[in-house]
C-alpha cells in the first residue's frame, strides 16, 4: 500500500511525498514507515505509544480512529493510508463537505 | 474603476452606535490570577483578542491591510482581495469585505476546523481549499500561483508591513498604557510574526529592558493552529529573527492540557495557540519566580475556543 507523507516530515523520507510498504493492516503499515524511517515515531506517538492527538491516520478518506476496527483495520495493496495534522478538527472527511464559496 | 469610499466617522450628535472598524482593537487585559496564585510577585496577564468583533487578534491586521488597499484602490467592487490564510486572518477579510463591499477570495488548507469553514460561508467569502498535508505553506504556495491574475489583489499577510505596523502602533501601546508601562516581559507565539515583530519593536523603543519572548512550535510537525515553526516553515518576510530576546517551543500537548486548565481554573475558554502562549508565559513566570524576582508578564490570546470546541482533547 502507499502511505502519503505530510510535507513537515518528508524531511525525513529524502523529499518523497509518498512510501510504499507491504502491510495487512494499517497497523502493520505504520510499524513498516517506522522501521524504515525510526524519527517519525516521535512525531507520531506519544512516549507511552499512543497516536498523539492531532496526529489524523486517513484510509483513503476515513478516519482511522472511527474504522470499526480501528489501527487493525485490514488494507488492500491499492490503499493509501494519509498522515494530516489536525491544524483544528476538520481533515479529509469534512474536506468532502466543504463550503465551495 | 468603482471605488469605495473610506468608511465616514459619523457627525457627533447625529450618528449613534460604533462601526464595525471603531471596534477594532482595544480589548482586555485580562489577569490569570488561578495559574500563578503560588507564585509571589508575578502577575500574568493575556490580551482577550477574541473581544475583535471577527473573534480573533487577526482583525487588526487585516483592518491594517484592507485600509491601507482602500486608500490605494487595490481593492473595488471588480477587484477581488486574495491572500493564504490558516483561518482567522480570513475570517477578518470576509469580515470587513463583507461590511465595506469588496469580494474576497482565500486559500486556506482544507483542514481548518468546521467551525471556521461555515463562519467563511456565512460572511459569503470565496475559499479556494489546498492541501492539508501542506498546511498553511500549501495556501501560501497556491495565493501566489494565483496573484498574477490581475482580477486579485494579494493582501500577502505574511509579507505586508502592515502586518506587524498594526501591533506597533495599536496592540503594544495598549499594552503599555493598561499595564501602566509596568510590563517586564512579553510572549506572543509566532504565525505571520506580526504580532510579536510589531509589539517587541514598540515595548522595546520605550523601555529596551523588556524581555520578549517568541513562542513557536516544538516539531514542523503540530497541532498548533496558526503557528508556524520557523526552522522548516516557509519563513514570513516581515519576521527579523534577532528581534526576540529569546525563544520558547511549545509541545501541543502541553497547550491542549492549558487550554483545558485555563477553562477549569480561570473560566476561560482559549484557543489553541493562547494555550500555548500562556504555557511559554507559565514557564517563563515560573522561572521569574525562582530567581525571586517580580514579574508582570503580557501575552497574546489570539482566539477563543469557540472554533476549537470539536477538537478530540476537550473529552481526553
Amino acid at each position: 500500500m502507499t502511505i502519503e507523507i505530510p510535507t513537515p516530515l518528508r524531511v525525513y523520507t529524502a523529499n518523497q511525498s509518498a512510501v510504499a510498504v507491504d502491510a495487512n493492516t494499517v497497523t502493520e503499515a505504520v510499524s513498516a514507515l517506522l522501521a524504515r524511517y525510526p524519527e517519525f515515531k516521535k512525531h507520531l506517538y506519544t512516549p507511552d505509544g499512543k497516536l498523539r492527538s492531532f496526529v489524523n491516520l486517513y484510509l483513503n478518506d476515513e478516519d482511522v480512529r472511527y474504522l470499526p476496527q480501528g489501527e487493525e483495520s485490514a488494507v488492500q495493496p491499492s490503499d493509501t493510508l494519509s498522515i494530516i495534522p489536525s491544524i483544528a478538527g476538520g481533515g479529509l472527511a469534512v474536506q468532502a463537505g466543504a463550503p465551495s464559496a | 474603476m468603482a471605488t469605495i469610499a473610506a468608511p465616514k466617522s459619523g457627525s457627533p450628535g447625529t450618528t449613534l452606535g460604533t462601526p464595525l472598524l471603531a471596534r477594532i482593537g482595544n480589548t482586555p487585559l485580562v489577569r490569570l490570577e488561578h495559574l500563578t496564585a503560588d507564585l509571589p510577585g508575578i502577575q500574568l496577564l493575556g490580551k482577550a483578542e477574541w473581544h475583535n468583533p471577527g473573534g480573533s487578534v487577526k482583525d487588526r491586521a487585516a483592518a491594517a491591510i484592507v485600509l491601507e488597499a482602500l486608500r490605494n484602490e487595490q481593492v473595488c467592487p471588480g477587484k477581488r482581495l486574495l491572500d493564504a490564510t490558516s483561518g482567522n486572518t480570513g475570517i477578518a477579510y470576509a469580515m470587513l469585505g463583507a461590511a465595506l463591499g469588496f469580494p474576497v477570495t482565500l486559500c486556506m488548507p482544507s483542514n481548518v476546523s468546521p467551525e471556521r469553514k461555515r463562519i467563511l460561508r456565512a460572511y459569503g467569502a470565496e475559499v479556494l481549499w489546498t492541501d492539508p498535508a501542506e498546511s498553511s505553506d500549501g495556501a501560501i504556495r497556491k495565493a501566489r500561483e494565483l496573484a498574477a491574475d490581475p482580477q486579485y489583489f494579494y493582501a500577502d499577510q505574511y509579507s505586508n508591513p502592515s502586518t506587524w505596523r498594526a501591533h506597533y502602533s495599536g496592540t503594544a501601546n495598549e499594552i503599555l498604557e493598561q499595564t501602566g508601562s509596568r510590563i517586564t516581559h512579553f510572549v506572543a507565539g509566532l504565525g505571520t510574526t506580526g504580532t510579536f515583530m510589531g509589539v517587541t519593536r514598540r515595548l522595546k523603543e520605550v523601555n529596551p529592558k523588556i524581555e520578549c519572548i517568541s513562542m513557536q512550535p516544538d516539531s514542523p510537525f503540530h497541532g498548533l493552529e496558526g503557528l508556524k515553526h520557523m526552522a522548516t516553515a516557509i519563513v514570513p518576510a516581515i519576521y527579523d529573527p534577532g528581534l526576540a530576546d529569546r525563544n520558547v517551543e511549545v509541545e501541543t500537548e502541553a497547550a491542549y492540557a492549558m487550554a483545558k486548565r485555563l477553562a477549569r481554573t480561570e473560566g476561560l475558554l482559549v484557543g489553541i495557540s493562547a494555550a500555548a502562549a500562556v504555557a511559554a508565559s507559565l514557564r517563563i513566570a515560573e522561572e521569574q519566580s525562582a530567581l525571586g524576582k517580580e514579574a508582570v508578564i503580557v501575552t497574546i490570546l489570539p482566539d477563543a475556543a469557540d472554533k476549537y470546541l470539536s477538537e478530540r482533547f476537550w473529552g481526553e
